[in-house]
């Protein structure tokens, strides 16, 4: 997910680049302050609210260490561009999706992906998000976006992901 | 599915001919890590053309169980004419053959398949023994099963584990996007039949003790939760309507209950509900992960596994929640725990040192040992006869999954053959 991500949004930036560098001559434009933390939602192709903005530009998963639950310092900004987010658009509800690395068995990783996906839960409610917004679901180690047998690997596939189930802009 | 079920009520055995020695001569101790295997002479079966097909399933079952070595027919030098005889033991024992399988199939006028067989034991010159049985036609496979069971019996003297069928997860695509549709098949791999179309997540099904209803986790329409199916119905049953994941589930011994975890604000417990009444009462209340509940094959007691102590580990409580006791000591995580239908014994994973292995200990946790040795081996399921156990094996890189047998001593490792990829292997009690 970190890579994907990644990958979008420099994709999103170069073609910006691209735009500017057709135009003869740069001019300065005055641009408003962009709103907290969405800063390049306004110059992509993205519609604002919809499943990629918040993909893209909010960023949707978090990351857990082996075998954990909490949400580490560095995810907890990620989750709270997700919560400001989800108060700009109040129609929207979200599932989050528990996952693990394959390195525990399976019915305990259906438990632990359960686990992640409420602290994630838990998290946004602490920062203002109806609970009633946010639903929870465990795929346990069943769906890894990455199969190598490693630990970077397994990282990236010890996540949860704040997934739309309804109400958003398309 | 009916049709199986049916069919199996068509079977009568006889005892047939020659009187059963009161003493066996042949034994073969499968409690021991390393035996020498019986060598078998299993002629084809006479009479119909069938006899030939039967003969070398009942070869396959017994070879696959590693306590027979089963002779090459090229090397016989007497050929079978007549099962009603006594044979020629000179002509079998110049071969090495420590056991004869002589055997006959005949057509009834009403369709039905008669089989006879005699096992004999070569060096004593008597049979063991003899049976005779009724099915039908495109039951043939069953009859082969019952013979190599009778076989394996009267050998080892316990039941054999040929006439079982294995409930598992199909797998198929790539890892990051695996279809997984539920399937079952006969022990030796024939019949593989798909229930499930694999538009959805399925997992961990397990048997009930009749081998009628399978319990099992489904994610369809996106609410993983606990479902039946019924093999003669075709048909798939929520269990119960729980607002949160409902997984691991297994049947009681008396088929009556099934024992799951309901998981709630993302913490696990195991409930119990009783499939007559639909009552639901808790056995679990910590914040720990409580999962992977079985029952003792008495019914009064159930290992799961916790991480209450800090990490996952294999505990047992008697069936009503109380006197919860840790049991695994030995090092490392340990879940899946899974009582051995004979009582005596708790298969388990034991993660450590960067591997997952299956091991078994006592139900005190006592006299734990490793009996294969994976990079990821997991989720145990015992033979009926608490002799033979079948688990999952999962190949580093997401190169697929595999179900693999392995004796409880630890010998005769081998592949199951599976359509494709599979995981999560449940063995059948043994048909009735």
């Amino acid at each position: 997910m970190i890579k994907i991500s990644t990958v979008l949004k420099f994709a999103a930036v170069s073609s910006v680049l691209t735009l500017a560098a057709c135009t003869d001559k740069p001019k300065a434009v005055e641009t408003a302050p962009p709103p907290a933390s969405m800063s390049s939602s306004t110059t992509s192709s993205i519609v604002p609210g919809s499943a990629e903005d918040l993909r893209v530009n909010v960023g949707d998963t978090v990351h857990f260490d082996y075998d954990a639950y909490n949400i580490t310092s560095e995810d907890r900004s990620v989750l709270q561009r997700q919560a400001a987010w989800l108060a700009k658009y109040p129609s929207i509800r979200v599932t989050v999706e528990g996952h693990c690395d394959e390195r525990g068995t399976r019915e305990y990783n259906l438990a632990l992906g359960a686990r992640r996906a409420n602290s994630v839960k838990e998290y946004l409610v602490s920062l203002g998000v109806s609970a009633g917004r946010v639903e929870t679901i465990s795929y346990g180690k069943e769906r890894p976006i990455c199969t190598q047998s490693d630990e970077s690997c397994w990282a990236q596939n010890r996540r949860g992901v704040t997934t739309i189930t309804g109400g958003a802009n398309s | 599915m009916k049709k199986f079920a049916v069919a199996a009520l068509a079977f009568v055995a006889l005892v047939a001919g020659f009187a059963v020695p009161a003493e066996a001569q042949l034994r073969v101790d499968v409690t021991q890590g390393n035996i020498q295997p019986l060598p078998i002479a299993i002629p084809d079966f006479i009479g119909d053309p069938s006899g030939a097909q039967i003969a070398s399933v009942v070869r396959a079952d017994l070879d696959r169980s590693g306590l027979f070595k089963v002779l090459d027919p090229k090397s016989f030098v007497e050929q079978v004419k007549d099962i009603n005889t006594v044979p020629n033991f000179g002509n079998w024992r110049v071969i090495n053959a420590q056991a004869l399988v002589t055997g006959q199939v005949q057509q009834q006028a009403d369709g039905r398949l008669r089989l006879d067989f005699r096992l004999w034991d070569v060096a004593g010159g008597s049979q063991m023994v003899g049976l005779q049985y009724y099915t039908t036609p495109d039951n043939w496979r069953r009859i082969a099963h019952l013979v190599s069971d009778a076989i394996y019996q009267r050998v080892t003297g316990e039941k054999g584990y040929f006439d079982t069928r294995i409930v598992f997860i199909s797998e198929s695509g790539p890892a990051t996007n695996r279809k997984k549709r539920l399937a079952v098949m006969d022990e030796d791999g024939a019949n593989p039949k798909f229930l499930t179309n694999g538009s959805y997540l399925v997992l961990t099904p397990r048997f009930n003790p009749t081998a009628q209803m399978i319990a099992y986790m489904s994610y369809i329409g996106n609410k993983p939760r606990v479902y039946l199916f019924d093999m003669e119905s075709g048909r798939q049953e929520m269990l119960g309507n729980f607002p949160n994941m409902t997984f691991s589930p297994r049947f009681s011994p008396d088929g009556n209950k099934v024992v799951m975890s309901l998981e709630s604000g993302g913490n696990s417990d195991i409930y119990v509900m009783d499939l007559r009444t639909r009552s639901v009462s808790r056995l679990t209340s910590d914040p720990a992960i409580d999962t992977s509940p079985s029952f003792s094959p008495d019914g009064t007691q159930i290992t799961f596994e916790s991480d209450r102590g800090g990490s996952q580990q294999v505990y047992v409580m008697n069936a009503d929640g109380s006197n919860v006791h840790r049991i695994s000591f030995g090092g490392g995580k340990n879940g899946t725990p899974v009582w051995s239908p004979r009582g005596d014994l708790i298969a388990f994973t034991k993660q450590a040192g960067g591997t997952f292995r299956i091991g078994v200990m006592r139900p005190d946790g006592s006299g734990e040992r490793m009996i294969t040795d994976g990079w990821e081996d997991e989720g145990p399921t015992w033979a009926p006869n608490g002799r033979v156990l079948m688990f999952g094996r999962t190949e580093r890189g997401g190169r697929g999954s595999s179900i693999w047998s392995v004796d409880v001593t630890g010998r005769n490792e081998r592949r199951v053959i599976t359509p494709g990829s599979a995981s999560d292997p449940a063995w059948s009690p043994l048909i009735q």
